[in-house]
């Protein structure tokens, strides 16, 4: 509370003069509010990482389970945000650029994996993948088996993180400029060389953060894909899953560093994200 | 001019149609791949949750809504969504109201701290309330003593829930707020108007659309979280157990076709969630800046 209200004062002696009131209380509840729920909290997986040592730390992410269960979420998650990629721009592409019967209730849906509770898409999701489902006995015959597998996995990451890709590349398509195109048309281009190299360039900041945007969430997804995945160490366990089984093992410095250590992937994410940002206003002028 | 000199015009002219999109065969192809992704990893697991409800029969279905533990679940939701949506609309307007109105140093910084529980990983927001309330917790001990149960309680699975939905409504009413500016707010104060009264008369009603439109996703969510609140409850069957997580419950003891019927109920608040934010996107697309950003 005293920090809070500290900062509070703070901020009223930087703000600039204004004659609308409340600064104060609403900035000294915003700022109560965001340590209490979300600074203090996250300050305590970071603290009880810290009483490892760095030395303890890395011994922990290291361990053999620790490292491939970390492993698996990085490869899996990178797998369906490249399938996400390709998939969601050429979504993107024919919901902005194509006039078709159901295009309306299409655009619609691609939000489903967001209101869409994960525990609900896990279990549907598994059983259209398992050996005897709708997809699964289809597969079966071939020798494919998805389910309780990493590729289970990956099809629960590609459900989630579809939108991401779509949701960002759509407004971008959506603003290009038509001109450009009639002047790579008119300079003799080809429709693929104008595609490929003139638009897809200045779509590629937007399509690079749907994919990190969607990486970013699928590294610590864990609803959709527990159902999926057969959770097998060393095979199918997902990080977020071994967290889980060290808090129910009462080992918390083990469950935090884990826990911090995907914190820093994801971070690290978003840092990516942020540069891609920073350089399409150097590069495009906008954002 | 010629016949000569105006052909070639004619034939690039011929060909404008095609210059700024691709040919029919691509088109078709192009479709096709979109609508076959989207019904295969969109539209087919929304329609399994609906067959493998009733694939007991509506008998068995109505039974596994109403039986004592699904109820005691829905009960628990409803409440737990009743006190954390409600508790994130009082921050996000505070926010807002502080980023949108006013200049002041750390904004950029306040504006990026609102969406960082977007990055954290549900598994992780349910973990640093375990660290900070849990038996072996910071607070832990203190707690014990004093008889107070956070973890494996109503109060953890509040907390949880409001961490994962921290950011919804917030990042509606930030854009929303910023778009409005200041004058209306200035007019209504020189004119004698009181700050609380110009918020509620003035300010209110000019964000209303995109509030709603933030606490149809912020409630979407805080019903249908699991990773957090699996964390957090502690699973007690009637006590503790949320939708979601009775969902899983059933699934594991094999109770299919019970766990796609409470799961059916929670589609159908998606299907709904998904109506709503449609409709507001299309009636009030100027007032919500936030559905085409990123």
């Amino acid at each position: 509370m005293a920090v809070a209200q500290a900062a509070a004062a703070r901020g009223l002696e930087l703000k600039r003069p204004s004659a609308i009131p409340g600064f104060g209380l609403a900035l000294g509840f915003t700022l109560t509010y965001l340590s209490l729920i979300v600074l203090i909290p996250l300050a305590a997986l970071v603290l009880k990482s810290a009483t490892l040592g760095f030395e303890g730390f890395w011994n922990i992410v290291t361990g053999a389970r620790t490292l491939a269960a970390l492993r698996l979420s990085f490869v899996t998650s990178l797998v369906a945000a490249t399938i996400n990629a390709v998939f969601g721009v050429i979504i993107a592409w024919v919901l902005v650029r194509y006039r078709f019967p159901g295009r309306r209730l299409l655009d619609a849906f691609v939000d489903l994996p967001f209101a869409l509770p994960t525990a609900v898409a896990g279990i549907a999701l598994t059983v259209l993948y398992a050996p005897n489902g709708w997809i699964g006995s289809l597969l079966a015959p071939l020798g494919i088996k998805v389910a309780y597998t990493p590729l289970g996995i990956t099809i629960a990451l590609i459900f989630i993180g579809l939108p991401f890709v779509v949701r960002t590349v759509q407004p971008v398509l959506e603003e290009l400029d038509r001109e450009l195109e009639e002047a790579s048309a008119t300079l003799g281009a080809n429709r693929r060389q104008t595609v490929f190299r003139v638009m897809l360039p200045s779509l590629l900041p937007a399509i690079l953060t749907g994919f990190a945007l969607a990486l970013a969430r699928a590294v610590g997804e864990y609803g959709s894909v527990i159902f999926i995945a057969g959770n097998l160490p060393f095979i199918s366990e997902i990080a977020p899953l071994l967290i889980i089984i060290r808090l129910e093992e009462f080992s918390y410095p083990q469950a935090a560093a884990i826990g911090t250590a995907m914190l820093l992937i994801s971070f690290g994410i978003l840092l990516f994200v942020h540069l891609v940002q920073a350089w399409q206003r150097r590069r495009f002028g906008h954002d | 001019m010629t016949d000569a000199a105006i052909a070639p015009l004619l034939v690039s002219e011929s060909r404008g149609s095609l210059v700024t999109t691709e040919k029919l065969p691509v088109r078709v192809i192009l479709i096709t791949v979109a609508v076959v992704f989207l019904v295969l990893f969109l539209l087919l697991p929304l329609a399994a949750v609906f067959v493998e409800a009733f694939r007991a029969g509506i008998g068995a279905y109505v039974a596994a809504i109403t039986e004592l533990d699904a109820l005691a679940a829905i009960r628990l939701t409803l409440l737990v969504a009743a006190i954390a949506v409600p508790a994130n609309i009082v921050f996000g307007l505070a926010a807002s109201w502080v980023i949108a109105k006013f200049e002041f140093k750390g904004k950029s910084v306040l504006n990026t701290l609102i969406d960082l529980p977007f990055s954290v990983s549900p598994v992780i927001s349910g973990l640093i309330y375990v660290l900070l309330f849990g038996a072996q917790g910071y607070f832990g001990p203190y707690l014990q003593s004093h008889g107070i149960q956070i973890i494996f309680a109503l109060p953890g699975i509040v907390l949880a829930t409001i961490f994962v939905t921290f950011p919804f409504v917030a990042r509606e009413l930030v854009p929303s707020m910023q778009e409005q500016g200041t004058q209306e707010e200035e007019a209504a104060l020189s004119l004698g108007a009181s700050g609380w009264k110009t918020f509620f008369k003035v300010t209110l009603p000019n964000i209303r659309w995109a509030l709603l439109y933030g606490v149809v996703l912020c409630n979407a969510r805080a019903m249908g979280e699991f990773g957090a609140v699996s964390v957090v409850s502690g699973h007690i069957r009637g006590k503790t157990n949320t939708m979601p997580l009775h969902v899983e419950i059933l699934y594991n003891e094999y109770s299919f076709a019970a766990a796609f019927a409470v799961a059916s109920l929670l589609a159908l608040l998606a299907l709904i969630t998904l109506v709503i934010k449609i409709g507001l996107e299309w009636r009030y697309a100027d007032q919500i800046a936030a559905s085409r950003r990123h």
